[in-house]
Formats: C-alpha cells, sequence, structure tokens
C-alpha cells in the first residue's frame, strides 16, 4: 500500500509499485494533463512535481511517490489563473498543445527557485522539454511574462493570501506542492 | 425556410429555430443532390454554421480538425468579421464528422484558400438579413442602417436592435444574391488581420481532457498493438495463453489483417496484420506486451538494408536513367561549349513524422454500430477504409473529431484508426488504442528518403545555363511512392534555358506518405543547396544570383515577381551583404514555393570547434496574399516551421534487415529550446486572395543553414542528416 498526496488530496495505491505514475494519475485518477510522449523521459510531456521537484512521471514508478506531495498542471489552479497559465494564455503559446502541460511544470519549477531567471536560466531548465511544433520562443517569453507577473504581484499590497510570502517567487509554486 | 446558391459546390439556407432564433447553413450541393436523389430533402445538413439565439447568443461551428494550426479560431474569424460581431461574444463548438460539414480536412495548407471566399459570404449573409428583418421591424430603408457589436443600427432614429431579438424575423427574410451581396472593405476589418488567441489555448494550460489520448468511454478496455517489424510481415503464432494468463489482460489475439497487399503506392494499406492484447490498463495490457513472443511470417522484405539501398541508387546513377520527365534545349551541348560545369550527389533519407502524441484511437461497436474518437486529418477516409474492412454501412460510423497532439501530415492516415475499430469489433466493448511511441516512430508512413544527383553550368556571365537532375527514389515502373514523386516542372525549370529532369525508381518494402510541405520540405534543400553550388562557381553573390535567375523565367507555374518581392526582403531584413561577420560566422538564404505560398529565409550561421553549429538568427519574409488573418497565430506557426525545419536537418531513419532501426527521440532528434534562434517573421500583403501557413515556410530554412555553414566553413552539405559530414547544433 502506497500513500501519497496528489495535488493536495491524499491517496492509497494498492497496484503494482513499478507502474509508472503516468498511469496511475492519468487512468487511475483520471489526471490527463501529463501527456504520454516518449516513456523514456526524453520529452518531457509527463512532467509533474514530486515535493516541489520536476519528474518526468513517465519512468518514474508510483513506488518513489511513495509520501510524497504530487503535483499536476491540475493543481496549479482550478481557473486557469496561476501566473504561469495566464503567461501562457496572453501570448497564446500553445500550437497543438500537446507538450505544454510538461513545459508549465518545468516553468513553475523553475521560477520557484529562480523568480528572474535569465534566457540562459530558461533554456538550461527547459531543455528537457522538447516541443514538437517548435514554440520555445513563446514557452521562454512567457516564463519571462510570468516572473513579471508575480513579482508585480508580490510588490502590491497583499490581497490574497498567496502573495503574503516572504519568499520571492513562492506563488508560483502551486497550492499544495512541497513537503507535507 | 429560403435558400440560395453560393457558388458551384455549396447553397445557403436558412432556418428558423425552436426559441426564436436562426440557423444560417452552408449546403454542400453534392451532398443535396444525393440527398434529393433519395428523396430525403428534409434531413439535409449544413456543412458549417451560424446560429443566432433569441438571447443574443452566436455559436459558430467550426468543421475542420484541429492539430495545432489553430483552423478552428481562423474559419469562424472569417464567419464573425462579415456577420459584425465581436470576437468575444462568440461561442465556437467544435463539429464531429458528419457529411453535413461537407469537407472536414486538415492538410495542404488549404483551409484558408478553400474558406476564404465561403465562410465570409455566409457571415456577410446573414447580416444581410438582419439587416433587412430590422429595417423591415422600423419601417425604414435597408441603406440607412448599419452593423456594429451584434447589433443593427438606424442612426437616424437613434435606434438598435440585437442580433438575438431579430433572429426569428431574419429567418423569414429572402436569402440575397450572394454575387451581389456587398462584402466588408478590408481597411474595415476588426477581427480579419488582428491576433485572437486559441479556442482551445485555455483548456491546454489547465491541461483539461481535450487530446484523442485523453478520451474515456465508461466501461472502456485498453489495447495496444504489436506489429510485424518488417514491412508486410504477418503473425504466424504467439504465446496468446501466456499472454492471457498475465493481470489485468482480458483478450489476447492475432489479426489477420486486411492489407491493400503488393501496393505500397497507396498510403493507407488498410488494416495491418498483428497481435493485439486488450487489458483492463494500458500499462497492464504493455506489461503483457512485453512477455509476448511470435513467430512472424516477415515476408520478403526481411533482407531490406539502407546500405544496400545506397550502393544500388549509386549504381543506377551511373546508368541512364528510366525516364526523361522534362527536357528543354540541350545541357550536353552546354556542358560541351566551355560553360563551368558543377556536379552535385545529394542525398536525404526517410525521416518520421514523430508528433509528441503517439497514434491513438478510442472505438466502441455497439450494437451494429461504431462510434470512434479520433485525431485524423482526414476523417471521411478514415470512415470509408473503417467500413470496407469491417463491413459496417457508413452511415452507422460516427466519428468525434477529437484535437490531435501535432499532425505534420502523420494523422492523414487511418491504420490506427483501423486497428481500434477493428479490435473493438472483436471483443465487443470500448477500448482505446495506444501506441507507444516506438510504434509510432517505427510504423509511420515515412517521408521518403531519395537521390538526386545534379549537374548544371554557368557560362562566362555567371548566368545559369543548363540544369541537369536524375532523380532516384522509389516505386514501380512509373509509378513512385506515396509522396516520393517528383516532375518535370521543378523550379529551376522554365528558369534555365537547358534543363534535363530524369527519374529512376526502386522497390521498396516500406509505408511512405506526405510530411509537412511534403516533397518541397526536402526538394528545397537539393535544389536550393545546388543554386547555391553554382552561384559560387559564377562568383556571384547568392542572393544576387537567385534574383537573376528569377528574372529570366518563362510563363505558367510560380509567379517570379512574388518570389523576387520575398528575396528582396528576407535580404533588407537581414542586412544580407551589410553586415561584416566574424570569421567562421555566415549567412545563407534559401527560398522555395509550395502550397501556394512563397517563402524566403535567411540564416546566420557560426560554426564553432568540432563542427558545431549555432544559429544565431533567422529572418523569414513570406508572401501568402493580402491578409494575414490571424498574425499571432501566423508568427508562431512560421517560427515552429523553421524549428521543424533544422530538426530535420538532423533526423533519419533507417533499415536493417528489414526493421526500423531508431525507436525513440534520442535516435530521432528534435531542436531543443537551447538551440533555437531568433527567428524574425515579416509577410508582404500582396494583392492575391490569402492562402495557408501550415506548410511553406518550413522548406527554405533547410538550404538556408547549409548554405551558411558552406559559406562559413567551404564545406557543402551534401548529405542529410548533417551529422552524417560531422556537424551538429551546439
Ligand atoms: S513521456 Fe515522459 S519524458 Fe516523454
Ligand atoms: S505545442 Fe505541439 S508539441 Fe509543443
Amino acid at each position: 500500500m502506497i500513500k501519497l498526496k496528489v495535488n493536495g488530496v491524499n491517496r492509497q495505491f494498492d497496484g503494482d509499485p513499478e507502474m509508472p505514475l503516468l498511469w496511475y494519475l492519468r487512468d487511475d485518477l483520471d489526471l490527463k494533463g501529463a501527456k504520454f510522449g516518449c516513456g523514456m523521459g526524453l520529452c518531457g510531456a509527463c512532467t509533474v512535481h514530486l515535493n516541489g521537484k520536476t519528474v518526468r512521471a513517465c519512468s518514474t514508478p508510483v513506488s518513489a511517490a511513495a509520501n510524497a506531495a504530487i503535483t499536476t498542471v491540475e493543481g496549479l489552479s482550478s481557473d486557469g489563473t496561476h501566473p504561469v497559465q495566464v503567461a501562457w494564455q496572453e501570448l497564446d503559446v500553445p500550437q497543438c498543445g500537446y507538450c505544454q502541460a510538461g513545459q508549465i511544470m518545468s516553468a513553475c519549477a523553475l521560477l520557484a527557485k529562480n523568480p528572474k531567471p535569465t534566457d540562459a536560466d530558461i533554456d538550461t531548465a527547459m531543455n528537457g522539454n522538447l516541443c514538437r511544433c517548435g514554440t520555445y520562443l513563446r514557452v521562454r517569453a512567457a516564463i519571462h511574462k510570468a516572473a513579471e507577473l508575480t513579482a508585480s504581484n508580490t510588490t502590491k499590497p497583499a490581497t490574497k493570501p498567496v502573495a503574503k510570502t516572504s519568499r520571492a517567487g513562492a506563488n508560483l509554486l502551486p497550492r499544495n506542492s512541497g513537503k507535507k | 425556410m429560403t435558400k440560395t446558391n453560393l457558388n458551384r459546390r455549396s447553397f445557403l439556407q436558412v432556418t428558423a429555430l425552436a426559441g426564436g432564433g436562426v440557423l444560417f447553413g452552408l449546403y454542400p450541393k453534392a451532398a443535396a443532390l444525393a440527398q434529393g436523389a433519395r428523396g430525403a430533402q428534409a434531413s439535409l445538413q449544413p456543412s458549417s454554421f451560424i446560429s443566432i439565439a433569441s438571447n443574443g447568443l452566436v455559436t459558430i461551428t467550426a468543421k475542420n480538425p484541429e492539430t495545432g494550426q489553430h483552423a478552428r479560431n481562423m474559419l469562424p474569424m472569417m464567419i464573425a468579421e462579415e456577420l459584425d460581431v465581436e470576437w468575444k461574444d462568440i461561442k465556437i463548438v467544435r463539429a464531429d464528422l458528419d457529411a453535413k460539414y461537407g469537407s472536414q480536412f486538415s492538410g495542404g495548407s488549404t483551409a484558408t484558400p478553400g474558406n476564404w471566399e465561403p465562410m465570409r459570404q455566409i457571415g456577410g449573409a446573414a447580416r444581410h438579413m438582419l439587416i433587412a428583418a430590422a429595417a423591415q421591424t422600423w419601417g425604414v430603408a435597408e441603406s440607412e442602417c448599419s452593423t456594429a457589436s451584434g447589433r443593427v443600427i438606424h442612426k437616424a432614429s437613434n435606434r438598435s436592435l440585437g442580433y438575438g431579438e431579430l433572429a426569428s424575423k431574419a429567418a423569414t427574410m429572402p436569402v440575397p444574391d450572394l454575387k451581389s451581396l456587398k462584402l466588408k472593405d478590408p481597411k474595415d476589418y476588426k477581427i480579419i488581420g488582428k491576433t485572437t488567441i486559441g479556442a482551445e489555448t485555455k483548456d491546454v494550460v489547465m491541461g483539461k481532457p481535450i487530446f484523442g489520448i485523453d478520451v474515456t468511454v465508461p466501461g472502456m478496455l485498453y489495447a495496444t498493438f504489436q506489429k510485424c517489424p518488417v514491412y508486410g510481415g504477418k503473425a504466424v503464432s504467439a504465446n496468446l495463453d501466456a499472454i492471457k494468463a498475465m493481470k489485468g489482460v482480458k483478450h489476447a489475439f492475432i489479426v489477420e489483417g486486411q492489407p491493400i497487399t503488393g501496393n505500397f503506392m497507396t498510403s493507407d494499406p488498410g488494416l495491418e496484420p498483428g497481435v493485439a492484447i486488450v487489458a483492463d490498463s494500458w500499462w497492464a495490457a504493455q506489461s503483457a506486451r512485453e512477455k509476448l513472443e511470435v513467430k512472424w511470417d516477415e515476408g520478403k522484405w526481411a533482407t531490406q538494408n539502407s546500405v544496400d539501398i545506397a550502393k544500388k541508387a549509386d549504381e543506377i546513377s551511373k546508368q541512364p536513367a528510366a525516364r526523361t520527365l522534362r527536357k528543354d534545349g540541350d545541357v550536353e551541348a552546354v556542358y560541351k561549349s566551355g560553360a563551368k560545369v558543377v556536379e552535385g550527389a545529394y542525398i536525404y533519407p526517410f525521416i518520421s513524422h514523430a508528433p509528441l502524441e503517439p497514434q491513438n484511437c478510442t472505438a466502441h461497436f455497439q450494437d451494429g454500430k461504431m462510434e470512434i474518437w479520433a485525431t485524423s486529418q482526414t476523417p471521411q477516409n478514415g470512415r470509408g477504409m473503417v467500413s470496407r474492412i469491417l463491413g459496417i454501412p457508413e452511415n452507422n460510423i460516427t466519428i468525434h473529431l477529437v484535437r490531435g497532439g501535432g499532425g505534420f501530415g502523420r494523422r492523414l492516415n487511418n491504420d490506427y484508426m483501423c486497428e481500434a475499430a477493428w479490435i473493438s469489433k472483436t471483443v465487443g466493448a470500448p477500448v482505446k488504442l495506444l501506441w507507444t511511441r516506438e510504434d509510432d516512430m517505427q510504423h509511420d508512413y515515412f517521408r521518403p528518403g531519395g537521390f538526386q544527383y545534379l549537374k548544371g553550368a554557368v557560362d562566362s556571365n555567371g548566368k545559369l545555363v543548363a540544369w541537369q537532375d536524375h532523380f532516384i527514389g522509389y516505386g514501380d515502373g512509373e509509378r513512385f511512392t506515396a509522396s516520393g514523386n517528383i516532375d518535370g516542372g521543378e523550379f529551376p525549370a522554365r528558369f534555365v534555358p537547358n534543363f534535363l529532369m530524369q527519374s529512376s525508381v526502386m522497390p521498396l518494402g516500406l509505408k511512405t506518405g506526405a510530411l509537412r510541405a511534403p516533397r518541397s520540405n526536402v526538394y528545397a534543400w537539393v535544389f536550393q543547396s545546388f543554386i547555391d553550388e553554382l552561384a559560387h562557381a559564377a562568383g556571384k553573390d547568392p542572393v544576387q544570383f537567385r534574383l537573376d535567375l528569377l528574372s529570366s523565367g518563362t510563363p505558367g507555374g510560380m509567379n517570379a515577381e512574388r518570389m523576387i518581392g520575398v528575396v528582396k526582403l528576407v535580404a533588407e531584413k537581414s542586412g544580407w551583404g551589410q553586415r561584416k561577420l566574424p570569421k567562421g560566422t555566415a549567412m545563407g538564404i534559401g527560398f522555395h514555393f509550395s502550397h501556394q505560398g512563397y517563402f524566403a529565409q535567411v540564416a546566420e550561421v557560426t560554426v564553432l570547434a568540432n563542427k558545431k553549429i549555432k544559429v544565431n538568427k533567422v529572418w523569414s519574409a513570406g508572401d501568402i496574399g493580402s491578409q494575414i488573418i490571424n498574425p499571432g497565430a501566423a508568427e508562431n506557426q512560421t517560427q515552429g516551421a523553421v524549428v521543424d525545419g533544422m530538426s530535420e536537418l538532423l533526423q533519419e531513419i533507417s533499415l536493417k534487415n528489414g526493421r526500423v532501426v531508431q525507436s525513440n527521440y534520442h535516435q530521432h532528434p528534435m531542436l531543443k529550446m537551447s538551440q533555437t534562434p531568433p527567428i524574425e517573421v515579416h509577410f508582404i500583403k500582396s494583392n492575391n486572395s490569402p492562402t495557408g501557413l501550415g506548410e511553406p515556410a518550413l522548406p527554405p530554412i533547410l538550404p538556408a543553414v547549409c548554405n551558411a555553414i558552406f559559406t562559413a566553413t567551404g564545406e557543402r552539405i551534401r548529405t542529410l542528416p548533417i551529422t552524417k559530414q560531422g556537424f551538429s547544433f551546439a
């Protein structure tokens, strides 16, 4: 029996512990945001957060998520208002869109630890996320935009609980991520 | 109900809706005739439509499949513009496959040119009838009325009525004569030419289940399908009992298949043979598959190897060509005349489409009816194949068009649809078939590889006077394998006085098909690289040499003026010849005409140690007519095409013992973010009807990069992928 938390909800799993987390999320929990692209950790379409760090769900067995907090793109917001999601919409980043949940999860993890990344920081953090449609320039621009949106949010008076944090970029961490 | 002819193919019909709404439908004429013959006129459905509810809600049905080109925005944008409603006030709904929508097809960059007239006309006609309804209500002349933001306005009396309030009356107005219908002056456009955000962008960023792979149906089982690694092979036997005993597995069986045998020229080969495993989860099916042992009858292609194919092509190149496709003047005479002669053999591999979403399809067979959820770019073909192979009449097959995670031509074929339908019918339950990446890469309809032996000559004035190409591809007799054809009209035909295009073909046991900008995606590399060789041989600037060449054409085919326009623009924007570049850095140019679009691109490239290439920047200039309908999406498409084309410089599918060697992205790479240069996108708005953009922006980048590498290093890339000559992207 494996216990874990997915997007803030406690879960128990008693299937094959070697099954990749991706199939548990997609087919057992019906969280279809993380995508299957290569199954070998090569494309990043399946990227989710495990205790706030990116992992490739296609090559992470469920057993590796025991007692961990998992966040998927569905866990960022219930209405698409997470700053990274907002930036992605404003710049209309997607073409086919298939890679984008993975891109967004990698971007969130980057911004959480580096609230004002340079192009080079972004390239390093995002190089494992392939986009077959070639939207890289917009992905990069949207990450800068999300950084701006977040910075302007945190300097405003704290109207939202998320802005109360002293750690810059912390509101880029999805709800319920991090060790609990 | 009123109706009128729209054009040769369709007519417009207006119907009152229950609750006071109105429906404007565009009806395919062919379907109308067929329906008429069966005496069932009443059941005829529109090919695309606008409905206006009494509460003013405007719904536009987007009929085309979506694989990332924003077609789902573009067609409604055309309608909404002429209807004169605010973009934010309309609702776009996705159409299922239905005869009522006419052609539902995504491919060949056809959505724009095919819909530009009719979509604007249907919007304009609806607007006209709403005005007529308002004018009659107020007892004023139609000419005194105008529209804005979904309302008809009578300025003189300061009155206005919303479209919703007018809907039921509009349904009773005569349909205008579409030929005399006045459409908007483009300078008044409020939607066309302004960026709109993708209709499904929000769903994408929220991870909503909108893709084919996300489909779930109650009671659904999951399937994997193992095909023979050798084209045309069949399963003789398998350890099915052991597989069936595995956890979660419900069914395991051999599929005989119904291939359209021996015809590799057709890209859709029917249902291929293999072994299906159906389980209660995909992971269970896939885990069982790892234990699957199949005895294959590999058939006649089991000894096919890429090395042997290349040897054979080399032998053929030394023989007279099998066919002459075009002959102008006399190239041989030019070679003897003392002109400067250049020769080069250009070799390029098969490559895979590799859309990020592997092929998948959900099918549910029940009570003689088949319901399918598919990402097909050609759902009509798919339905026809399923009908033939499974013996189900077409009208008992429903297909839901689901967003595809990239198409690039792969989803023009419907092999996965036949497989899913067959498996569902066999097990009598809804089934989601999902391929692995390895399945997808090894059972693709590959972009055909080939060999082109070029020879050309420039005279003492540096003018291109002879061009000769022996194209060696695949096929049988006079037929080429799918998307592996060439014809005598390829550029620079008509621009060179002595021109000889010849071809020979070899047999092939591999499926081939259309990849984004089929043929052009690699012929542009061949032709524009060789033109560059000749420019250097002539001692001319590569841009000037091209402009001179483009000025020497005879009429027919491509419009040289438009191409000259984009070549000049890209040279200007890139500062061609104007900037001093450091040693090891150079610029290269390429242009190409395809899918009615004119594109020229320049790449600035630095070649570092160990032949590592950094593309510093790319400039693109395109002419696709008078309007860039959705500029933001057009920029995104163009940049994506450049990235895609650069990736193609790295890719290769090769064969060993009849099997595809490459299996996943590590062996068939694509460009990464750090390798992506800034890409400046420019368009010339020419006085031509708008045409498509999905494809024509791709081909020029391949030669532009390779031509820059030549200028920087003196080494000409004549073989793809570039890694064959030791180059790679830094
Ligand atoms: S599907 Fe996990 S990295 Fe590609
Ligand atoms: S948007 Fe299609 S793969 Fe990235």
